[in-house]
């Protein structure tokens, strides 16, 4: 049923829009956001070095979106205003990841009522805190649902295969090589290619720097991380049930990486 | 609960420019140092100042020293004030004038560059923070008519041309780029002329330090408002170096040996360092 003409339910219009956004979302790349040893790691395939997927907030807290880029820029530069104003006017210590996803929850929920077009956006909120028992990562949806999610998220994309894969990668304490070699494994397509070093985003929110905690980290920084990442990573050994699936074709032909190859 | 709102939405829609101090003006203006009310009378001398920083170029760098002491009229009011404030990465600023307003100021100015830096993801040019820098100290002119007077002295590590740069300001704004070295506040006009001895150019950051350590001692023996290094409760002035590795605070053992350092020779010679005459 088309906005305009005839009768649409409530629950047709808020169920299009809730579709709509869902496609949205779904048509991009996958970012993944997981704590490890020593704060959190965001890591994005973005081949655009000008357009950022993943910003900085604050002193402890870190933004990361999926979806359109226009919506999420807006939402991003909102959330620092929010974060400086409140820094500003009480102290720094202040602001804090749950309030600002609070901020978000509010907001995107009322565009997805009120609106004739919600926001095709996911967003992902993470403050890092003095230990890994303190970390906050917050899921926020198109509708303003908020997820508390422990350990890690994984938003647009193919959300759910790539979070099964950094599942079971995943541990508590990873070392950030290691770390980011499973959120690199974990966003590559079975028999599909790694994005190389200069199309992918990765920044951290590190429980040991000093002021600001957020750094991205790009060029040769990036590129040395990543080889350690390699040369440190055990093969994986497939967990039983892992053979036996059968994997929908997202690959052309040919041999489907397993990871037990080397 | 709509206001509320309205004030939320303002978050979001507000598409202006990505100074700070500006979306504070829109947004919530009472927040800003120089408010629309000013106070009727002069009401400076019972406000505490702020009152000898001194900054000066070495190699690769920059450093900048300011003394403890606030004073209101002739009593100290406080003995360890901080007036020497990390604004970023690679820059800071001392205030002069009233420490109140100056330290509203210093923050101001901090979260004006945070900000922009994180909204347009860059930092912004020396030059650029020098200016906005500016323009806030001439927004606070209604105010330092009043005898709210807060003068700062900016110093920043300039990537362009590897090395560190000096900005001093008036009352009315500026800003005015310095060579080698600057000093505002009461003491000031001793501080450079101990300078004036015994900077040298492109020294290492230590020399430096140790060259406004006397700098500074000299402005508190002759200005009553600055402080000298307390050596009984272990108060010495606030000394911080930036160059391509950062800002850097120097911690108070560091400060210590130097300062002891300045007094020994200080004890065999009170005036200091006599400098060569030919």
């Amino acid at each position: 049923m088309s906005m305009p003409f005839g009768y649409a339910s409530p629950e047709q219009i808020m169920r299009d829009r809730a579709e709509y956004a869902r496609k949205g979302i779904a048509r991009g790349r996958s970012v993944v956001v997981m704590q490890y040893a020593d704060g959190i790691l965001f890591v994005a395939p973005n081949p655009s070095k000008a357009l950022h997927k993943i910003s900085e907030i604050y002193d402890r807290i870190g933004f990361a979106a999926v979806g359109r880029y226009n919506e999420f820029e807006s939402l991003r530069l909102a959330g620092i205003r929010y974060a400086d104003i409140n820094g500003y006017t009480f102290n720094r210590n202040d602001v804090t990841g749950r309030g600002l996803a609070n901020l978000y929850a509010q907001q995107l929920g009322m565009i997805f009522t009120e609106s004739i077009k919600s926001l095709e956006v996911e967003i992902v909120v993470a403050e890092v805190g003095e230990s890994q028992s303190d970390d906050q990562i917050y899921r926020l949806t198109f509708d303003g649902s908020v997820f508390d999610e422990q350990g890690m998220a994984v938003i647009g994309g193919q959300a759910e295969a790539v979070a099964g894969r950094l599942k079971e990668r995943y541990r508590d304490n990873l070392p950030l090589p290691e770390a980011l070699e499973a959120a690199l494994v974990a966003l590559t397509e079975p028999g599909g290619e790694r994005p190389p070093t200069t199309q992918i985003e990765v920044a951290v929110l590190d429980r040991g720097r000093e002021h600001r905690k957020f750094l991205r980290l790009a060029g040769p920084r990036l590129e040395k991380l990543l080889e350690t990442a390699k040369s440190e990573t055990p093969p994986d050994k497939p967990a039983a049930e892992d053979v036996s699936l059968p994997e929908p074709p997202t690959a052309p032909d040919g041999d489907i990486d397993t990871g037990s190859a080397e | 609960m709509a206001s509320q709102q309205a004030g939320m939405n303002n978050l979001f829609t507000y598409t202006g420019s990505s100074s700070f101090t500006e979306f504070l003006g829109a947004y919530a203006p009472d927040l800003l140092p120089s408010r629309a009310q000013t106070p009727a009378v002069p009401v400076g001398d019972q406000i505490p100042h702020a009152t000898t920083i001194v900054a000066a170029t070495c190699a690769g760098g920059v450093v900048m020293a300011g003394d403890r002491r606030a004073t209101s009229g002739n009593i100290i009011s406080q003995r360890d004030i901080e007036k020497v404030f990390r604004t970023d990465d690679y820059s800071c600023m001392g205030i002069a004038g009233t420490a109140s307003t100056g330290i509203e100021m210093a923050r101001l100015y901090r979260v004006e560059l945070e900000h922009y830096e994180k909204t347009e993801g860059r930092s912004l040019s020396t030059e650029g923070k020098a200016n906005r820098l500016a323009t806030m100290i001439r927004g606070n002119l209604a105010m330092a008519m009043q005898g709210l007077v807060v003068v700062p002295l900016f110093a920043a590590y300039d990537p362009a041309v590897d090395g560190g740069r000096i900005f001093g300001y008036d009352v009315g704004g500026g800003p005015y780029e310095q060579r080698n070295y600057h000093s505002i506040g009461s003491g000031s006009i001793f501080a450079r002329g101990s300078l004036k001895k015994l900077y040298r150019e492109n020294a290492s950051p230590e020399d430096t330090v140790m060259a406004c350590l006397n700098a500074l001692y000299d402005a508190a023996d002759d200005d009553s408002a600055t402080g000298g290094p307390d050596v009984t409760r272990k108060i010495w002035p606030m000394i911080s170096v930036i160059t391509a590795d950062g800002y850097r605070r120097l911690p108070d053992d560091e400060i210590a040996e130097l300062v002891q350092a300045v007094i020994a020779v200080r004890m065999e010679a009170p005036d200091g360092p006599i400098a060569p005459l030919r």
